[in-house]
């Protein structure tokens, strides 16, 4: 029989933390800090509206690009957060979470052989996705000294004539690095230089615990090559719920819903019809997770500064990533030794690409009965390490 | 800092000062502080425990009593809502906007002792018009806490 399969897919390297999780669910009694999702429940009238929805038979498709109504209210969020006027009717696109938007935006963007530009460490979807786009993924390593932040020197050094997209994730997961204002006009000056697209991933933008989450496309000259990427389901818990937009420019976000069209139809019904309640009455919401997360953050950096890890401030999403260097071992060795010896999953850097060696991904969507457990058995773990090396 | 101090504490009333000044990012010198003059300021007024009593074996009885009253020249309702008030059975007392004025909340050991305060001791007050007793008969949720179920975290243990 001839192989069934395509190469550019086989080539793709799975999931580094499909991996891990593969090994962790072997173990029954595992506590974990590895879920990148948060642990609220979506909040009660969200749900209620979706229920509603359901009962007054809303159960058909939509239009391709979503509901009229929740693209006019995705419109009034980012002028209202963003101060950004998107036309609703050719400038929004709903779909299936950020994850979908990231695909048909490169899908729509990219011709073969284009470079797209992926600062790492990032989420785990950016390069299979730009490699399925075509693209020809160049990887920014970026680094624990500058916060993660991509500075405008290591993007002019990636920069090639061949460069399309950017792909710009902040606030981050892993790392939980925030870009502010002057970092942005920083990096904005050598984007319009090379006449560069940007592909922005804010899904975590409401998890900002410094300022207020500045957006790129809000800067001068920038919203007519950047395509926006937020969704539903880290800001207001709805995860499930698989729903997220991206805001751009009319020509691009009109070859995007094209694709999405094809491929999805539109993105459910259900979800849809919550989200405009969301959007509508769910600020205070947001600002009670953002408050309970920015507390646990709190408790977390201080509890490793009391066990000598180091670990520089994040300022964004619900990670923090500390670096693991001292104790001679790659991240995935640490997080598999941690799990065995202390049943506590957490996700190697490694995972998020190769410049995440020697660091950790913890994620802080627990509540701080469980992070105080899980941090005790870290320090635990570290004062043993300390003690062999000693 | 104040409200989310409040917030924190009126969820959980025995953290300890030196975690309360960590999530807060202030120093433990501070809470002390605030602490104190919220309790000077009469704003925190008591550190109460959150008890589902019908898991225990002692038999309680809570019932809502809507009173209706006269209120007094120069005086409102304050002076008649100090009369019941001051029954140390009388849990909680509250004025109501809508079809009645007084929200009484009072606990007792038997439906008995509950209805014998209503006939021998409130109603028979002057301003009050009339009574209307509403025993609680399930706990599902008290003080923003569900009795009834157990949370669980039903996430997958590792993702993205």
């Amino acid at each position: 029989m001839r192989n069934p399969l395509a190469d550019k897919v086989v080539e793709i390297k799975p999931s580094g933390i499909r991996k891990f999780f593969d090994i962790v669910s072997e173990m029954k009694d595992a506590i974990s800090l590895g879920v990148g999702e948060p642990d609220f429940d979506t909040p009660w009238h969200i749900r209620d509206e979706g229920i509603y929805s359901l009962e007054r038979g809303r159960t058909f498709y939509t239009s391709n690009a979503g509901l009229k109504e929740l693209r006019q209210e995705i419109c009034s969020y980012m002028k209202r957060k963003n101060n950004i006027e998107y036309d609703w009717a050719k400038e929004t696109l709903i779909t299936v979470g950020g994850s979908e938007a990231i695909d048909m935006g490169l899908r729509a963007m990219i011709n073969p052989g284009e470079e797209v530009l992926i600062p790492q460490p990032s989420y785990v979807s950016y390069e299979p996705c730009a490699i399925l786009a075509g693209a020809k993924p160049v990887i920014i390593n970026l680094k624990a000294e500058n916060e993660f932040r991509l500075t405008p020197q290591e993007l002019e050094e990636a920069v090639t004539d061949k460069t399309k997209v950017l792909i710009l994730p902040y606030p981050n997961n892993p790392t939980g690095a925030i870009m502010e204002r002057a970092d942005l006009e920083a990096i904005a000056e050598v984007i319009k230089k090379h006449d560069i697209f940007v592909m922005s991933d804010e899904i975590y933008a409401e998890l900002s615990y410094k300022e207020k989450h500045v957006s790129i496309a809000s800067l001068p000259g920038m919203k007519e090559r950047t395509i926006l990427i937020n969704g539903f389901s880290k800001a207001y818990a709805m995860t499930g719920w698989r729903l997220g937009y991206a805001c751009g420019p009319a020509d691009i976000i009109q070859q995007m819903t094209k694709i999405h069209q094809f491929a999805i139809m539109c993105a459910p019904t259900t979800s849809q019809y919550a989200a405009v309640e969301a959007l509508k009455n769910g600020d205070a919401d947001i600002e009670n997770m953002r408050v309970a997360y920015n507390q646990r953050r709190r408790y977390l950096m201080n509890a490793f500064r009391e066990m000598g890890l180091e670990c520089f401030e994040p300022y964004g999403a619900f990670y923090v990533f500390p670096c693991i260097k001292e104790f001679g071992m790659t991240s995935e060795e640490f997080a598999t030794r941690f799990l065995e010896e202390e049943k506590v999953a957490v996700v190697p850097g490694t995972a998020f690409g190769d410049c995440g060696e020697g660091f950790l991904r913890i994620s802080y969507a627990y509540s701080l009965e469980n992070l105080k457990v899980a941090i005790g058995r870290l320090e635990r773990f570290v004062n043993r390490l300390r003690g062999e090396k000693g | 800092m104040r409200e989310e101090l409040l917030a924190i504490i009126e969820k959980n009333s025995r953290i300890d000062l030196k975690e309360l000044a960590v999530i807060l990012g202030v120093q433990e010198i501070d809470v002390v502080n605030e602490l104190q003059a919220l309790q000077d300021e009469g704003v925190i007024c008591g550190y109460h425990t959150l008890i589902n009593w019908e898991k225990t074996s002692l038999d309680k009885v809570t019932a809502l009593i809507e009173v209706r009253v006269t209120p007094q020249r120069g005086q409102g309702f304050d002076n008649v809502a100090e009369r019941i008030y001051k029954y140390p059975e009388v849990r909680s007392v509250y004025l109501i906007s809508g079809g009645f004025d007084l929200m009484v909340i009072l606990e007792g050991k038997t439906l008995r002792e509950v209805s014998s305060f209503v006939s021998d001791k409130l109603a028979p007050l002057e301003p009050v018009l009339s009574t209307a007793t509403h025993f609680i008969l399930k706990k599902y949720k008290d003080h923003g806490t569900i009795f009834t179920q157990k949370p669980e975290d039903e996430r997958e243990l590792i993702t993205p």
